[in-house]
């Protein structure tokens, strides 16, 4: 029954990446494109915790974390050089 | 492992995938940014929680001993998500972008791009700190 769980999850991740792309790809603004990788990171870490549970592993647990953080710090680079054309002043 | 709890695991992860497609569907469908903000930072935060409940407990249960790491990415994503979003928000409406007519708060947009307080702000006198 879990096995099946996680290969139906692992489906629906794999369609919700492919919507981000579309918005990566189609966003009108900058701020979507932002926006559209901010989701696909956290995408991304859902499909890593799920290939773990797949395994029955907790090795891929800091990629997981790892992803979850650099993340974070790359929207708020990119958020910030948005709004004052500059990173480091 | 049991086949009830076998069970709740498969329908807590089923859900919180549900959660982060509704979240992925609600970017591409809805009509502008301001609005768009709302499906990644709330039904995705939540699907990921749902998602890190089911590994929790399946980790717990193969390691014999409670498993309580992946609450640390849980912790952080529920902490970072609103903070990105208030930022994304914030660097749209210095970009002066253009909301769509039926978007809310439409009257913050202008002084937020100028960087002044709001015109209803009665701390605040001809621009100057009290």
């Amino acid at each position: 029954m879990l096995t099946w769980a996680v290969i139906i999850v692992a489906i629906l991740i794999c369609i919700a990446l492919f919507l981000n792309l579309w918005r990566l790809v189609q966003g009108p603004s900058l701020q979507d494109r932002i926006l559209a990788l901010d989701t696909m990171y956290i995408n991304s870490i859902a499909l890593i915790i799920l290939y773990g549970i797949h395994m029955g592993t907790g090795l891929y647990f800091e990629a997981a974390l790892l992803i979850a953080m650099l993340g974070f710090v790359s929207t708020s680079a990119l958020c910030k050089y948005l709004l004052r054309g500059d990173l480091i002043e | 492992m049991a086949t009830w709890l076998e069970g709740l695991i498969a329908l807590v992860l089923i859900i919180g995938g549900v959660f982060l497609l509704i979240g992925s569907i609600g970017l591409v469908r809805l009509p502008d940014l301001y609005t768009r903000l709302h499906g990644p930072t709330k039904a995705t935060t939540l699907g990921m929680a749902g998602l890190l409940l089911a590994s929790s407990v399946v980790s717990s249960i193969t390691q014999g001993s409670i498993s309580v790491h992946e609450w640390l990415i849980t912790l952080f994503l529920l902490i970072t998500a609103p903070v990105s979003a208030n930022m994304i928000a914030k660097t749209a409406m210095h970009h002066d972008l253009t909301p769509w007519k039926r978007t809310k708060g439409q009257e913050l947009v202008d002084p937020a791009s100028r960087q002044a307080p709001p015109s209803d702000h009665h701390s605040v006198k001809d621009g100057k700190l009290p």
